[in-house]
């Protein structure tokens, strides 16, 4: 591991100062904030990540779990995924985001990671993490051998011919059929991403992943109030029963009136270079009685335009499968 | 730069490159100067000599190196040790001793639930932080809050049951006493 000064941020104008002496916030930052370390410690120990400078955010109060005034779910950055999974406010109300957190990772990994760790974890991409290989998203212009490699678990959706990694989160995911919005705070003041746009997908520049610019903190994930008889569910497909990563995930949310589908929302995992979400998708459920063909008709649009690599083209028909079973379950 | 952050854990005169601080073992304080790449596992096997915590992956994959931190169970391999100042850490040589050992620790040795036992002092570490988590009372509810715990040994069957006599045996203690009893 290349050595760095560690600091503990006093308060967060501190960390934000800190932060925004990097020159990036995307790959290769000079400066990393510290949360639970799941994926940042691991990737330095790997050399991926090397800061300079790793400031501790551990202790900056950031991780409170309440409702807020206006009803949203607030979700401090620090809050652990363990914390979130068994709120009893995400229990009853967001049950599709605490299943998805428990069906991630380990317990160990969860009681350390956090809401913000999460959102910006790292894809899993086996040459991304290995630095003998070439990796466009880990040096930009050196190629991407997974596109005529070992691909199988990779994405399908919104890929380049530059990165075909995927996002392995399966609590963002969740979050995105959700509504989330991420809360930032950086030194020019605070502003609201929400979750659809605060990936960048990779294009020509995989090694830029978010909105985040240098210094950029974020403080809190907020979740609108649940919607009113809604019923959600996540479902995941993995080659291991329990700590495996997504071949393919979903989180769907589902609300029927006189035996319809009045609104729906979902979202996938495992399949895309970001969680996935077409709008589209939902509208074509809206009005149609809940049965597997309007299922199967969401699930084709949501997959339209995959992409699938050399080994993965599996992906696309279970991704279908994985929607409609989901729908038929939450449902029923 | 110091004046913006906590000065307990800047480098200061702990030599170059090095961080001054205080760290609670097994309800111990200790001072120590590390550099900050140290990871709690190897302070605590390299530097304390508590040698039952052990490193198999080093990448929070297998579980072996599985500590209580404030009562809670994490990978020591990803927490670095420097950023734990203050925490409550307790390692496998904290729960009990050969002479008076840990219900958990007894029931692994009744039930065999190990082979090699390389990866033991993880699993148990697991199981005692377990029994205060929300996992629910069947034998696939078990498996699944282990699965962070990996043993090629596969002593698996043996690991659950040895968990699952804890949990009925706890049970039993809290259960009220019958009338007249």
């Amino acid at each position: 591991m290349q050595t760095f000064d560690l600091v503990r941020a006093s308060d967060r104008p501190a960390a934000i100062a800190a932060g925004a002496e990097s020159a990036t916030a995307q790959q290769g930052a000079s400066v990393r904030f510290l949360a639970g370390g799941t994926t940042l410690i691991d990737l330095m120990k790997l050399g991926v990540e090397r800061p300079e400078r790793v400031v501790d955010i551990n202790r900056l109060g950031l991780d409170e779990i309440r409702k807020a005034e206006n009803g949203d779910l607030f979700v401090g950055a620090t809050a652990r995924n363990s914390d979130l999974a068994h709120h009893p406010l995400v229990r009853a109300d967001y049950a599709a985001l605490s299943q998805a957190i428990l069906a991630g990772a380990s317990t160990q990994l969860r009681n350390a990671a956090t809401t913000a760790g999460n959102l910006l974890q790292r894809t899993r991409c086996m040459y991304f993490r290995d630095l003998a290989s070439a990796c466009n998203k880990r040096k930009p212009g050196s190629g991407c051998p997974a596109i005529a490699g070992a691909n199988r678990m990779l994405a399908i959706l919104g890929t380049s011919n530059a990165c075909i990694a995927n996002n392995p989160s399966d609590m963002a995911v969740a979050m995105l059929a959700y509504d989330a919005v991420v809360h930032v705070q950086g030194v020019a003041g605070g502003r609201q991403i929400p979750l659809a746009d605060f990936y960048v997908l990779p294009g020509q520049r995989p090694d830029i992943e978010t909105m985040l610019a240098p210094g950029e903190l974020i403080t809190h994930v907020t979740l609108p109030p649940p919607k009113t008889g809604e019923r959600s569910v996540y479902l995941k497909l993995r080659d291991r029963a329990s700590y495996e990563f997504a071949l393919v995930s979903t989180a769907v949310a589902v609300t029927l009136a006189d035996g319809k589908i009045a609104n729906a929302r979902f979202a996938l995992g495992g399949v895309g270079a970001r969680p996935w979400r077409v709008r589209k998708a939902e509208d074509v459920l809206r009005g149609s009685a809940p049965d597997e063909r309007a299922f199967r008709n969401a699930a084709d649009t949501c997959l339209d335009g995959a992409r699938p690599q050399s080994h993965n083209g599996f992906k696309i028909e279970l991704a279908k499968r994985c929607i409609v079973h989901a729908f038929k379950q939450v449902t029923s | 730069m110091t004046s913006l952050f906590d000065a307990a854990v800047t480098a200061s005169d702990a030599g170059e490159g090095r961080i001054a601080i205080k760290l609670r073992v097994n309800g111990q304080e200790r001072e120590v100067s590390i550099d900050p790449r140290m990871t709690l596992l190897d302070y605590l096997r390299d530097v304390l000599h508590l040698t039952g915590t052990k490193k198999g992956c080093d990448h929070g994959q297998c579980g072996a190196c599985t500590i209580h931190i404030n009562g809670r169970r994490m990978n020591s391999c990803l927490a670095l040790a420097a950023a734990h100042a203050g925490d409550e850490i307790t390692t496998i040589e904290g729960l009990g001793t050969p002479g008076r050992l840990h219900p958990m620790q007894a029931a692994f040795l009744e039930n065999d639930a190990y082979q090699c036992g390389y990866c033991t002092s993880g699993q148990i570490m697991s199981a005692v932080a377990l029994l205060s988590e929300p996992c629910g009372a069947s034998d696939d509810d078990v498996r699944e809050f282990m699965s962070g715990n990996i043993c090629r040994c596969g002593a698996y069957p043996n690991i659950i049951r040895a968990i699952q006599q804890v949990r009925r045996d706890q049970q039993k203690d809290a259960a009220p006493q019958p009338a007249g009893a």
